[in-house]
């Protein structure tokens, strides 16, 4: 093909044929140990949360003692934090494509009230009132996909904007009232289903922290697995060029966000059985506690980087934390202290880790 | 002389008050490879994005194998068979080097779990992209999964091109191919794209590099002020005068035309 060089041209390539055809190899030099730990952490950041999970557990059965390590108080960290847990997992798609949804929470109430004013109040079969909600849930979504990919908001101020509206719509359709849960058993227990336990011990996990560990093994292997979570890395990364390489973005970008709709859906049937009534005003921070969680959990926010399962133990250390600080007899306020700072390490650890390459 | 096998007529790309484009026109015949030169802000980028559905022109025709086309997106460009490397190379710097290479027709398993539930096969596409890069001579990658942002330009530009070749079916355009390149890597690429020319698939190269257009090019595509000025025969004119052609220090008139 090339073998003579041309006149004039590149004979300097010549040499090339005999040039080493193996792998590069090379010695690495010692790092040292807090070099080890950088780089460890660079490869595997989920091992943050996880490191931070196990130390604040250790510290606080070290201050609490007993109570804290009792079955029935680890289980019910596993409750609190189920409802948290599950709008993290909606978030935490958003935020992989480097967006952020203040309306998760907003969308999971205005479905709770939907599905339990159908079936409470006009006595739509529970089935029934269910699917609607979920259908809402979508239809929120693509609301929320439809005004960043076709109006081309920015994220933050679409979801600002519907998480408005979402809420008016709450107290709309309730009248600012809560649906009892005793009216709630009487017509569609159904609506309760997640708030079922299963006693181990004395241990008690409810259905909803079954379904809430369901959702993230279930969005694992789809981030992870199937060549539409690459995608929706990819988007994350960069926009531009995800489109350039082919890949459809503003579909999938409006695909994430009904995805992230439903699983607020599937939260507001959970949070009905958690909380044991439908009540307009609950979960009013929900938005910003899924947020702290995801940032805990070491995804970041300019997106396309951080597994899935960082937000479940994001979830998990703030329920830990919360548990730890009320069980130490320590004041409520000191508790959302500590989260606050929690919030700031996580992310000057996310920093300092980032420096390094691979 | 045979039909070309991608034909752009008056196309025509104008960003506000800026025109990249002013009624340029393209012709790739079956199995050469052509070469486009040009100054900087000739419009040679906006001409490729225009043929490989980057871009949207606002007047103007593009015939492929016959038949006039109009793309909205790359991808349609794409499934038509026009395969591309952009100058940004359009890489995902936080995933591997198999998902970049993969990106939008990922291999999935055989059987259920592949149809039903979409589990990619990651073993397949690894060792794909493994043979991949070993025939461009980038034998400096050492994993196959490491994160495209830990490579040197060069590699990652060698990542794109494998890309492109790995996949590009009737048309493979080439941005500036060899800039971040070292001179091994160069001469792979060079080599790489006579190599698809005799596989019978015409290749568009964009270059600033006049040995290298000289060397592998059968025709040069002259790009000057959002027009095409003239094509030449790299055998029958200079390096010399290409550049006094594209930088308008020559008339087409005073040489000969191909």
């Amino acid at each position: 093909m090339s073998d003579t060089p041309k006149p004039g041209g590149q004979d300097y390539e010549a040499r090339l044929k005999t040039s080493a055809t193996t792998l590069a190899e090379f010695d690495h030099a010692p790092r040292g140990v807090i070099g080890t730990i950088q780089h460890v952490l660079h490869a595997n950041p989920t091992f943050v949360p996880v490191i931070v999970l196990v130390a604040s557990i250790a510290v606080f059965g070290v201050i609490a003692g007993e109570r804290f390590f009792s079955p029935f108080n680890l289980s019910l960290i596993l409750q609190q934090v189920s409802i948290i847990g599950i709008l993290a997992a909606a978030q935490t798609l958003i935020i992989l494509t480097a967006g952020i949804d203040l309306s998760v929470a907003a969308i999971m109430v205005l479905m709770s009230v939907i599905s339990g004013k159908l079936a409470v109040q006009f006595g739509v079969p529970a089935p029934i009132a269910l699917l609607v909600s979920f259908a809402g849930g979508i239809a929120a979504g693509y609301l929320n996909g439809w005004l960043v990919t076709k109006i081309k908001l920015p994220p933050f101020i679409a979801t600002l904007g519907t998480w408005n509206v979402f809420f008016a719509l709450v107290l709309w359709l309730s009248g600012a009232q809560s649906i009892r849960g005793a009216d709630i058993d009487a017509t569609a227990p159904l609506l309760k289903f997640f708030g079922n336990t299963i006693q181990i011990g004395d241990a008690r996990l409810t259905f909803g922290t079954i379904l809430m560990i369901l959702v993230f093994v279930a969005l694992w292997y789809v981030l992870n697995k199937t060549a539409w979570g690459r995608h929706v890395y990819m988007i994350g990364d960069d926009k531009e060029a995800a489109e350039l390489a082919g890949i459809r973005t503003d579909r999938t970008l409006r695909q994430v966000y009904m995805l992230a709709g439903f699983i607020c859906a599937l939260a507001a049937w959970a949070s009905i059985g958690r909380v044991g009534s439908i009540s307009p005003q609950s979960f009013y921070e929900g938005n910003l506690e899924s947020i702290t969680a995801v940032v805990i959990g070491g995804i970041s926010l300019f997106g396309g980087r951080g597994s899935i399962m960082g937000a479940l133990f994001g979830a998990l250390i703030v329920g830990v934390f919360q548990s730890g600080l009320r069980l130490a007899g320590v004041d409520v306020l000191w508790q959302v202290f500590a989260i606050g700072w929690l919030i700031i390490i996580a992310v000057a650890i996310d920093q300092w880790i980032r420096k390094v390459s691979a | 002389m045979s039909e070309p096998l991608l034909k752009a007529r008056g196309l025509v790309k104008r960003y506000g008050r800026v025109t990249a484009l002013d009624h340029a026109d393209f012709d790739l015949m079956p199995g050469e490879i052509l070469a486009v030169i040009g100054d900087n802000g000739a419009g040679k980028s906006s001409l490729i994005k225009a043929i490989s559905g980057a871009t949207v022109p606002d007047e103007g025709t593009i015939t492929l194998e016959g038949r006039e086309v109009s793309y909205t997106s790359p991808l349609q460009a794409r499934e038509a068979g026009i395969e591309c490397v952009y100058q940004t190379l359009a890489l995902s710097p936080a995933l591997s080097i198999t998902d970049n290479m993969f990106c939008g027709r990922e291999l999935r398993k055989p059987g259920i779990m592949g149809k039903w539930f979409g589990l990619l096969d990651q073993k397949a596409m690894e060792k794909f992209a493994r043979e991949k890069l070993s025939d461009l001579g980038l034998m400096t990658i050492q994993n196959i999964n490491q994160a495209v942002e830990t490579l040197s330009g060069g590699q990652r530009q060698g990542v794109a091109v494998a890309r492109a070749a790995a996949f590009g079916s009737k048309v493979i355009i080439l941005d500036e191919p060899t800039a971040a390149l070292g001179v091994k890597e160069s001469r792979k690429v060079l080599d790489l794209i006579q190599d698809v020319r005799s596989r019978g698939t015409p290749v568009v190269l964009i270059s600033h590099n006049m040995p290298h257009v000289f060397e592998v090019a059968d025709r040069i595509h002259i790009h000057r002020l959002g027009r095409r000025l003239c094509v030449v025969d790299p055998k029958a004119i200079s390096m010399s005068d290409a550049v006094a052609l594209m930088t308008g220090a020559m008339k087409p008139e005073e040489v000969v035309a191909a």
